[in-house]
């Protein structure tokens, strides 16, 4: 895994894929058995103490002591990294909580501790920031203000890595991405890259008759391109360039009112790369995902939720 | 030294701390107003009043036995065969007025040479429950609460996080316990002052008592400390709690049973409270009255075992070396999740 200095990266995997403990491992709360790591430039776990003020993270779901309120909680972490008070009152408004920063955590809505833990990983205006399900219990505005402070953020220098399940808000905040299943990497780069590596060539087409379609689907077969026909359109898949069908098509004399590329998104492209799309009438397990050596994944067992 | 204020800071703001304090606090100041209310001056009134019960008692013994005398006379007279009355009526007489002494009828007056040694080992035992359970709490909360994790991630330093948090603890502690027992010093004072004597204080008993009141200091620093291990071990506050739980119910009680039951000779040489008292007093003999040592003139006195202050600190120094190290080894090698 690497992330470019400046860039937002999103780093995916299903349930108990190893993200936080991959996180965990690098912000040195869990021993490695093994490998190398290098935060900023720096050896981690040696000289972890000298790349740390540099780090800002929340891991998992924001903990804090729920008797203390949100400024006493900002106020002992800045005193702890001898950071000036007025750099409490700058996080506070940048998340949102100025006005409930008196209130007792405990009082805190599952959201508002996600803003507070957001606002503690930025108190040191880090270079390096690593969230962890950042939206996790945002309301939708909370979610939009999120991306538009990561954008803002990355575009003033700092590097953010992204640990989330909502693949809409990947795709639309990070630069690059790198998917895990079972603690192995299987896919990773700039976000476009990976789409268009498992893009399938997947094209709509629709004529001005709906009537010319069995004799297009004719024709595009017999040049080899593989379709499904529909009501009121065909699909095709395996097209290297659409401008290909149009020729095709032309010369049989039919005329096309709509090609369409079909875009995929990260979403599908995840479910395709750790094999855990939903399969009806199955209950896939948590640790059902692809392997890297190639193994499948086992089938399911029976049980899981709604077993 | 940022990360050390922090925690200072973080202890008091901690309202378990507040409410602990307030409450050891407040059990002190009970037990200083009792002891006012529960003592009296000695003077010519109360020497008086003593003389006057005494001389009252003594008659009562007077009329009681003369009456006695009087049934055992009128028993024999009659032939009744009565085996509590002695051979001879006469026998039976009042005992000396010396014999009931007027010191016995003095009301209760607090000796500040004689008592306030004693009255050390109350300060000690609330000031150690506090060091513990606050101990307990002050790190046992933040594992619970996931604050460890949160400081982790600023100060990767595990072994300089969990000592610089007992350093502020211990800090915190020596900054209630020095005041409050230089307030307690000065509160029996008043008490001995107001309802009791001040007499015969020497250097020598003024330096023995700030030992005692040293040593007194110390055992709240050694329970803050296993407290604080115990809870850090276990990574919760109820670790603490329940293994003191567990100390007493099995170790005071069920051991004390047992060790009983199996005619252990000195079975409280087993028991963590002999230890703690023979490090406030200096020294507690323990008696075993199962055996006899004949003294030259015929009598038998019991065995005895010396517990000294000495046997104290090698145990409190073995317990926060094996409990203390047992959670910085813990800190070092666990992983934080």
């Amino acid at each position: 895994m690497r992330v470019e200095a400046g860039q937002v990266h999103g780093f995916l995997g299903p349930n108990g894929s190893g993200k936080t403990t991959t996180l965990r491992t690098l912000l040195g709360l869990i021993r490695p058995d093994g490998g190398r790591m290098a935060i900023l430039g720096h050896e981690v776990p040696d000289r972890l103490d000298q790349v740390a003020p540099q780090v800002g993270a929340i891991v998992e779901s924001p903990q804090f002591f729920p008797h203390f309120t949100a400024r006493d909680t900002l106020s002992l972490l800045a005193g702890a990294g001898d950071l000036p008070e007025q750099r409490v009152d700058e996080v506070l408004e940048l998340v949102g909580l100025r006005d409930r920063a008196g209130e007792r955590v405990k009082t805190y809505s599952l959201g508002m501790k996600q803003r507070l833990a957001v606002a503690s990983a930025l108190l040191k205006n880090p270079r390096l920031l690593i969230l962890d399900e950042p939206a996790n219990g945002l309301d939708p505005g909370g979610i939009r203000e999120m991306r538009t402070l990561m954008r803002n953020l990355s575009e003033a220098g700092m590097t953010v890595v992204l640990s989330s399940h909502i693949l809409g808000e990947i795709q639309l905040i990070c630069d690059s991405v790198t998917i895990i299943s079972l603690g192995r990497r299987v896919a990773f780069g700039p976000v476009d890259e990976v789409l268009a590596q498992h893009s399938s060539g997947a094209v709509r087409v629709r004529l001005e008759a709906v009537t010319d379609l069995p004799v297009a689907a004719t024709a595009l077969t017999r040049a080899g391109v593989r379709v499904t026909a529909n009501d009121d359109h065909l699909m095709l898949a395996g097209v290297d360039k659409p401008a290909t069908v149009t020729r095709i098509l032309a010369e049989q004399g039919l005329y096309v009112s709509e090609l369409a590329p079909i875009a995929v998104d990260l979403e599908s492209v995840f479910l395709e790369l750790t094999a855990t799309a939903p399969v009806p009438g199955q209950h896939r397990q948590v640790d059902q995902s692809v392997r890297v050596d190639g193994t499948a994944p086992s089938a399911p067992a029976g049980g899981g939720w709604g077993a | 030294m940022s990360l050390f204020r922090t925690e200072l800071r973080r202890l008091a703001k901690r309202r378990f701390t507040r409410w602990m304090t307030a409450g050891g606090l407040l059990v002190l100041v009970l037990v200083a107003v009792g002891m006012f209310l529960s003592n009296q001056k000695i003077g010519p009134d109360q020497l008086a009043e003593a003389r006057r019960a005494a001389d009252q008692q003594h008659q009562e013994q007077v009329r009681w036995a003369e009456q006695e005398r009087a049934n055992c006379e009128r028993a024999k007279a009659a032939g009744e065969n009565v085996d509590y009355y002695p051979a001879d009526c006469a026998e039976i007489t009042p005992p000396p007025r010396e014999s009931i002494e007027e010191q016995w009828f003095l009301p209760s007056t607090f000796d500040f040479r004689k008592s306030f040694g004693e009255m050390l080992i109350p300060l000690a035992g609330i000031l150690g429950m506090v060091g513990f359970v606050v101990g307990a709490s002050f790190v046992g909360a933040e594992w619970n609460t996931g604050g460890m994790m949160n400081l982790l991630l600023w100060r990767p330093k595990r072994l300089t996080v969990l000592l610089t948090k007992l350093g502020a603890l211990l800090t915190g502690l020596l900054a209630l316990a020095l005041p409050a027992t230089a307030a307690w010093f000065g509160s029996m004072w008043l008490v001995a002052n107001l309802r009791g004597t001040t007499e015969g204080m020497t250097s020598g008993t003024w330096q023995s008592f700030l030992i005692g009141g040293l040593r007194g200091i110390v055992l709240a620093l050694v329970a803050a400390t296993v407290g604080f291990a115990l809870a850090s071990l276990g990574r919760h506050t109820a670790m603490a709690l329940g293994g003191a739980i567990a100390v007493m119910v099995v170790g005071q009680i069920g051991l004390g049973i047992l060790l009983s039951m199996a005619q252990v000779r000195f079975p409280e040489a087993w028991l963590l409270p002999t230890y703690a008292i023979a490090w406030m007093t200096k020294k507690v003999t323990l008696q075993d009255w199962q055996a006899c040592n004949a003294t030259y003139t015929g009598e038998c006195e019991p065995a005895t075992l010396d517990i000294t202050w000495q046997h104290s600190s090698v145990l409190f120094t073995v317990g926060i070396v094996l409990f203390l190290g047992a959670a910085l080894w813990t800190m070092r090698r666990r992983d934080i999740t």
